[in-house]
């Protein structure tokens, strides 16, 4: 079921120029995929379908949103349901109706998360639309060759030439191309699409091309220290300025939290709906009885942290921190994450 | 900057105040800094690099509940603790509130009435830019304004920073969290991010003071601060500034006219 833990193939890396790749690209949509890749309109860069591979745009550091929404759309319908002289008719979630995607251009610290999404939503009972999806997506990674302040995926076990999650990683090299490195087989599948695009890459290093980003803390240690200050005063101290607003969850690519929500139409029919939802939210945790047992915005930040860092790596074997950055740049009150991590190091 | 270390200081030990909001050097811009010990205090800075609306921490009970609270306040954050004062939010005698001088000197209002005074004689920050935005939207003709607020808040996805950041959104329960009836749908789709937005913008009617962290605060940048903009001005062509005796949500005069709905 889980096609994404085939083992990386031994088929040597190759290299397409820039107007080659815009040929695979169109052909691939010619073919009837959607491409969610990053567009840039009024300064802004997100993932979006494009309709014209011209749209894409590389120029960034990071996009402001994950490409998560591949597989965890932050709103859809999980069922259809209609009332029928004292019955009701369910119409059950319709995989038919998901595209065949790929996702062009996401950085390796965004394709390491969907391994964290598979995580959660996977853990015992496999979550069906999540899955579905993930069957029908192709991550098209490109490495990263520059870095900002934000960045910290290598000290969260990542790094800017990662081919980790990704099912084909690309690698600018100069201005004129990309080394191509097909990790799996739904890769090579993509790339067979237009395989005279490709060309041979002998003897070319990807090691030059990618960003710098020394580690800035060991992770392990951080990990092991914050296991044990559950009733540390530190979480209060780090989440005094938090606003409570739910952007780091929303940009980050492997926060999972949901809601589940009734579109009740009025007339006896209504869908189910998922949304995203946030952990940091006092909402999120509030029982009908009115007790809430994370009341208070300290311990909302000692849960996205644990959850992140401990709970995740302990239970599915997987960080749910991939060390993009998107929190700390979206955060209103700066709320920055590579230096709250640090901070464990030091207890 | 010394200088208001070493009062903050001053003021934490002799227990005038338990609590010091302000800023600190944050990893590009200066943030929020909560201080509660001179430690910290020493890491305060405060200049007019430091615009974020900081009065949104003192209707936070959690934080700065029945606490003596002291703040670095820009003239908006001042605007903000002028209208949470009319609102009842805050006590008169509970909150110290430095602001700068238009030479860069520290200056501490001891009460709200200095506030107020303050308020009268201090010009509002240039909006310029704000003002040219509405400008721009408003000459759309009006199919081109709908689509240009529709495809702009289709990319709302509901974190409600913009709600988070406002001072004067201290609602306990919001009407997007009241499901009984359910007002607004809470799910992120284009049709409910306008009625989000139309909605707050609405409940800040003669209350907002026009700061911009409705915007500031959007992780995706949309410019939500523009409706509270153009909000705020078509308010006081309206209806005036509003007193202290309340705003134009919370009074009702039999003499209103009523030429606004239409």
């Amino acid at each position: 079921m889980e096609q994404k833990n085939i083992p990386p193939k031994n088929i040597s890396p190759k290299y397409i120029s820039k107007a080659s790749l815009k040929a695979w690209l169109a052909k691939v949509k010619d073919d009837g995929r959607h491409i969610y890749a990053p567009v840039t309109e009024n300064g802004k860069t997100n993932f979006k379908r494009v309709k014209s591979v011209d749209e894409i745009s590389m120029a960034h550091i990071q996009t402001a949103q994950s490409a998560k929404g591949a597989v965890f759309p932050r709103t859809e319908k999980l069922f259809s349901y209609a009332r029928q002289q004292g019955d009701v008719a369910l119409q059950d979630y319709n995989p038919g109706d998901i595209p065949d995607t790929v996702v062009f251009g996401l950085h390796p610290c965004d394709a390491a998360a969907f391994k964290a999404l598979s995580g959660i939503f996977n853990w015992g009972a496999q979550d069906k639309p999540f899955s579905e999806r993930m069957q029908r997506v192709t991550l098209v990674g490109v490495s990263c060759s520059r870095s900002d302040v934000f960045c910290f995926c290598t000290s969260v076990g990542g790094h800017p030439g990662s081919a980790e999650g990704s099912d084909i990683l690309l690698t600018a090299i100069g201005d004129d191309g990309y080394l191509v490195e097909i990790i799996t087989d739904r890769g090579q599948a993509l790339v067979e699409k237009s395989a005279d695009l490709f060309e041979a890459a002998a003897g070319i290093s990807k090691e030059e091309h990618l960003a710098s980003a020394p580690a800035r803390f060991s992770v392990e240690e951080v990990q092991r220290k914050m296991a044990g200050s559950f009733e540390s005063d530190i979480w209060k101290k780090q989440s005094a300025r938090c606003i409570g607003c739910g952007a780091c969850a929303f940009v980050c690519p492997a926060c999972a939290c949901f809601d589940i929500q009734e579109n009740a139409k009025g007339n006896g029919t209504g869908d189910r709906i998922r949304c995203w939802d946030s952990c940091g939210f006092s909402l999120f945790t509030l029982h009908t009885s009115g007790h809430n047992p994370r009341s208070v915005q300290s311990q909302r930040w000692r849960q996205r942290l644990l959850h992140k860092l401990c709970y995740m790596p302990d239970r599915l074997s997987v960080r749910g921190c991939t060390g993009c950055g998107r929190c700390s740049r979206a955060c209103p009150v700066d709320m920055n994450l590579a230096e709250h991590l640090k901070e464990f190091e030091r207890l | 900057m010394n200088e208001l270390r070493s009062k903050v200081k001053e003021l934490l030990g002799s227990k005038e105040i338990d609590l010091f909001v302000g800023y600190e050097q944050g990893t590009r811009l200066p943030r929020p800094l909560i201080a509660a010990s001179a430690e910290e205090a020493d890491r305060l800075i405060f200049d007019e690099s430091c615009t974020g609306n900081l009065a949104v921490y003192l209707t936070r009970r959690e934080l700065t509940g029945g606490k003596k609270t002291g703040i670095a306040a820009s003239y908006y954050a001042m605007r903000s603790i002028s209208r949470l004062l009319d609102e009842n939010q805050l006590r008169e005698g509970m909150v110290k509130v430095f602001g700068l001088t238009p030479d860069g000197g520290l200056t501490l209002l001891e009460s709200i009435a200095d506030v107020k005074q303050r308020l009268q004689e201090t010009s509002a920050p240039s909006s310029q830019v704000e003002d040219e935005w509405v400008k721009e939207i408003e000459d759309m003709p009006p199919a081109e304004r709908w689509k240009f607020w529709t495809s702009e808040l289709s990319k709302c996805f509901k974190c409600y920073a913009c709600r988070a950041a406002c001072p004067m959104c201290y609602c306990t329960k919001c009407i997007v969290e009241v499901n009984r009836p359910q007002w607004i749908q809470p799910w992120a789709a284009t049709m409910s991010n306008v009625e989000w937005q139309i909605n707050r913008v609405m409940h800040m009617a003669g209350r907002c003071a026009d700061c911009g962290a409705c915007g500031a605060a959007c992780p995706l940048g949309l410019p939500v601060h523009i409706i509270a903009h153009k909000m705020v001005e078509m308010v006081r062509q309206n209806f005036g500034e509003p007193t202290e005796k309340g705003n134009v949500l919370s009074t009702f005069k039999p003499n209103d006219e009523e030429n606004f709905i239409w």
